[in-house]
């Protein structure tokens, strides 16, 4: 398919081509997720730059295609973080392109502090973005707290590019914890993950490998804090073979559960699932795939399956969903009758020539 | 401030619309007598008071459904209604309206500690929520001051926060999910006992749309282990801008405070002499709490109070057990009561960028001279959550109206330096005309075609949110269109 690529710089440029434009359009960050779906492409990657960095007030606001790693560089210096800790998908799924901030808002993208701390949503303050019909909306703003009006923000996180082209995000940011450790801890049983939660010790990461029954517990914060809450740790799981895992390799293994590092070079189909946390080893025990993990408590599920394989005729009634990230199947799970005919009200509403990318979310 | 006339067609369709809904309720879950629909008459913003045409009290979501229905059907537009402890007159009725409220509906449903959730009805008390789950060691986290009247069904609709947000953040990022009936009388699931959601974050968009969307009837909330203690320190200074950068570099430095507060000095004088807290008499007051065992509590506040040091104190005093504690907190716990105590008082809640509190502060001083009314200041200085506390005498013709101007060139003031009109207390009908401030024609026009979207006649809480002319024509409301 031969694709036109837009790359306008200015929200007036946007606006422009929107109010004339008749045509579907991919909306495009870094491309690390999406193939184009549509012929013509309008990208981001023309509106870049950190607008605003406040590290006293936690906030930094940000043009939508500035990419994460500048982000996260900028960030650094100042010894903070997107405390989401955004995932990062493109070795798995071998795409070329390079996150942006607009991408992970728009995606919902976060990582295993989630349990913690909050998703990719709970973070943003505010957004700009441009409406089907070139009108351009802000909502929230660049404060930690804001009940003005309706809360768009949320709606625009996780929207997938269907709403709108969002240019310019602010949002909260968070201090890097001085140091870390991680728990392997040997456990038949996926519940520890729970039970940890379950603490006062202000876990910031929990995982299970099914294959080889190893829990990893993170703890992160100042160097006596941590040492404290491990030996708390210690304590409650005394009866199990635990390894600890120092501040280097904990980041590393972190780092590579965030980039799905466990299930790259393996055939079948990638799987994301998102329950109830005790629901997620019980629809491990019902697939029984050829390879599986736990994060967030149990609550999301990945998975390799054989290819066609269908994960969502299993779940039935289970309360949840599930994404396909590299499968012949849709990848967004369908939802009830009653919201689809709302969200397709708001779609509407927002983008009523059915302009912006017509095959996500449908 | 102008509060719209009844609608004389809809008020004479009341009998037809008491019968119907005495066919299916109890007598006593129906009010419509109008000394009794009186209690229903305002919210905590009392200087403003409208009793309802009717009001209801139903026990399950399907009553719920079957009132919107019918109120959907005869276009009876209809307030939702918690503990009516809004400051905003979220809670107002109009004359011709029906007020629903959830307070027969306060059972908790489920508690399921390993996934750290528990359900309950909307009618729930937020500190009864707490309640529920204490004794086992867990507490649901927002905290607004309301807490032990406030119900979760209005902690939702105002996506409210408390002073503990800076750690646990607000009603939004607690909750997991919602049952909630549509206007046209449609019981509909959001969210759930996971984490995030497939499609639209419908949920997210519920929270905070003040009773406008639908009636939330059941919540999941996120519950916590609670921390092993937690203890504040008092640091005063005699100058809000070193205060201010005394906060800011505690941030930088990594250290992540359950809870700063702020108080000025008419502030500090006036809840001293009520409360005898023992305060220091000077510019600026800092409350800094943190949490953990006794090793993490002495980590984080050693390394606070070296940088507090830093910045010459007038006073630093530090609790090193509960009792100090509580002595700490006294003053800042009755700071309402005590400019209560005063004078009556306005209470605003809009936020800015921590930098720009000095100028802020210096501004509403000079403003307070040019009101003539006197104003002390509260803020959570984490979050930029101001709270100016302007007093004014209620008997005094004309006074209620100075304090308004006052307390709308505040609010002005905090849109200009990059913050909002309202952090806490939601828009209701105290800022709805205010809005336009804060955004353009195209961003409440895309606010509300989210409401057009679920209430598409406009008969939830209508009145609210949105300028009375900016919303006329969606509201079928003649009189306004023309005016503006
Ligand atoms: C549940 C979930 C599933 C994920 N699945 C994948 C996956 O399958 N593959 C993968 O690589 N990553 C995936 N991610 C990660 C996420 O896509 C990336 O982390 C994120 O960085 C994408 O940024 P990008 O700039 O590359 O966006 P892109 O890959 O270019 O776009 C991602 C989506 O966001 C939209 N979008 C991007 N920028 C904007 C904008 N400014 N305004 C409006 N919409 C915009 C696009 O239209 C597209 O629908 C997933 C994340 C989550 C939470
Ligand atoms: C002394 C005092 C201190 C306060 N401190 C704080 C504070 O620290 N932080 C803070 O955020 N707020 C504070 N508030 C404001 C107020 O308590 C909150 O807004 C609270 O959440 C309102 O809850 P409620 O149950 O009283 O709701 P109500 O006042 O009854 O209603 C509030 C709004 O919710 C809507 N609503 C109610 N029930 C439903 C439902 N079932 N479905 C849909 N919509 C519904 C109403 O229509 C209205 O718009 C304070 C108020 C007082 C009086």
């Amino acid at each position: 398919m031969s694709t036109t690529s837009l790359m306008p710089s200015s929200e007036s440029d946007i606006r422009d081509l929107l109010i004339s434009e008749t045509e579907g359009l991919h909306i495009a960050g870094g491309q690390s997720r999406l193939r184009a779906t549509e012929e013509k492409v309008i990208s981001t990657c023309a509106l870049t730059g950190i607008v605003e960095y406040e590290p006293g007030a936690l906030t930094m606001v940000a043009k939508a295609g500035t990419p994460l790693s500048i982000i996260n560089e900028t960030l650094q210096k100042e010894n903070q973080q997107l405390a989401f800790e955004p995932p990062e998908y493109k070795h798995i799924l071998n795409l070329l392109g390079h996150s942006t901030i607009g991408g992970v808002f728009a995606t919902n993208a976060s990582g295993s502090r989630r349990i913690q701390v909050g998703a990719a949503r709970d973070h943003l303050l505010g957004v700009r973005f441009i409406d089907g019909l070139g009108r351009v909306v802000k909502n929230g703003g660049r404060v930690m707290k804001n009940v003005t009006g309706y809360d768009l923000v949320k709606l625009m996180a996780g929207s997938w590019g269907t709403l709108g082209i969002i240019t310019e995000v602010s949002f909260k940011v968070l201090p890097i914890a001085e140091t870390q450790v991680t728990l392997q801890i040997a456990s038949r049983e996926a519940s520890i993950l729970t039970r940890a939660m379950n603490t006062p010790y202000d876990v910031s990461g929990t995982f299970y490998d099914v294959a080889s029954g190893f829990a990893y517990i993170r703890i992160e914060g100042f160097d006596k804090s941590v040492k404290y809450r491990m030996q708390q740790l210690l304590k409650e799981f005394s009866d199990f073979e635990i390894d600890i895992f120092d501040a280097e390799e904990s980041k590393k293994f972190w780092s590579d559960v965030n980039n799905l590092a466990f299930l790259k070079n393996m055939q079948g189909d990638l799987w994301r699932i998102s329950v109830r946390p005790t629901d997620g080893i019980q629809i491990i025990k019902k697939l029984d795939p050829k390879a599986s993990y736990l994060d967030w408590s149990g609550g999301l599920v990945w998975l390799r399956v054989e290819e066609g394989f269908n994960v969502r005729e299993k779940m039935q009634k289970m309360s949840g969903h599930a994404m396909c990230l590299s499968g012949s199947f849709n990848q967004f799970h369908p939802i009830s009758t009653i919201e689809k005919t709302m969200s397709t009200s708001i779609r509407k509403k927002f983008d009523p020539k059915m302009l912006f990318n017509q095959q996500v979310l449908n | 401030m102008y509060l719209t006339d009844p609608n004389p067609k809809i008020l004479a369709k009341k009998s037809e619309l008491v019968r119907k809904l005495l066919s299916f309720l109890p007598r006593d879950a129906v009010i419509d007598d109008p000394h009794e629909t009186l209690a229903y008459e305002c919210d905590a913003l009392s200087a403003y008071r409208c009793p309802p045409m009717v009001a209801v009290l139903p026990s399950t979501t399907e009553e719920v459904a079957k009132i919107l229905k019918i109120c959907w059907d005869l276009d009876v537009p209809v307030v939702p209604r918690g503990s009516g402890t809004s400051l905003a007159g979220g809670a107002l009725p109009t004359g011709d309206s029906l007020v629903l409220g959830v307070a027969r509906m306060n059972d908790t449903l489920e508690v399921d500690y390993p996934n750290r959730l528990i359900r309950v009805q909307t009618g729930r008390t937020n500190l009864s929520v707490t309640g529920e789950v204490e004794s086992d060691g867990f507490f649901y986290a927002p905290d607004p001051s309301s807490q032990l009247a406030c119900a979760i069904s209005g902690n939702i609709a105002m996506n409210s926060g408390g002073a503990h947000c800076l750690k646990y953040g607000v009603t939004s990022n607690n909750l997991l999910g919602v049952k909630m009936v549509t206007m046209q009388g449609e019981i509909i699931d959001l969210g759930g006992s996971q984490l995030d959601a497939s499609g639209y974050d419908l949920l997210g968009l519920i929270c905070g749309s003040e009773g406008q969307l639908g009636i939330v009837t059941e919540a999941t909330l996120r519950i916590l282990h609670k921390p092993e203690g937690a203890l504040p320190v008092l640091i005063g200074y005699n100058d809000s801008e070193v205060a201010g950068q005394c906060v800011s570099d505690i941030i930088k430095a990594g250290v992540l405070p359950v809870a700063i507060e702020f108080m000025d000095r008419p502030c500090i004088r006036a809840t001293d002499a009520f409360s005898h807290a023992g305060y220091p008499d000077c510019e600026a007051l800092l409350i800094i709490e943190v949490e953990g065992s006794e090793i993490e509590i002495e980590e984080q506040l050693a390394k606070i109070i070296e940088i507090a040091n830093r910045h010459s104190p007038v006073e630093l005093r530090r609790a090193k057990n509960s009792d100090e504690a509580n002595r700490i907190w006294l003053g800042r716990k009755s700071a309402f009561g005590a400019m209560g105590q005063i004078n009556d008082y306005m209470c605003l809640d809009g936020t800015i960028p921590v930098s720009k509190l000095p100028f802020v502060l210096k501004r509403i001083s000079e403003m307070s001279k040019e009101f003539g009314l006197d104003v002390g200041n509260v803020f959570h200085a984490g979050d930029g959550n101001m709270h100016p506390l302007i007093l004014y005498n209620a008997n005094k013709p004309g006074d209620l109206e100075t304090c308004e101007a006052f307390g709308a060139e505040i609010l002005k003031l905090c849109v200009e330096v990059g913050g909002c009109l309202t952090g806490e207390h939601g828009v209701g009908i105290e800022k709805r005309d205010l809005m336009q401030i804060q955004y353009s024609a195209d961003d409440l026009e895309a606010q509300m075609s989210i409401k057009d979207v679920f209430d598409p006649k406009w008969l939830l809480n209508p009145t609210k949110v949105f300028p009375l002319d900016v919303s006329a024509q969606r509201r079928g409301d003649a009189s306004q269109e023309t005016a503006a």
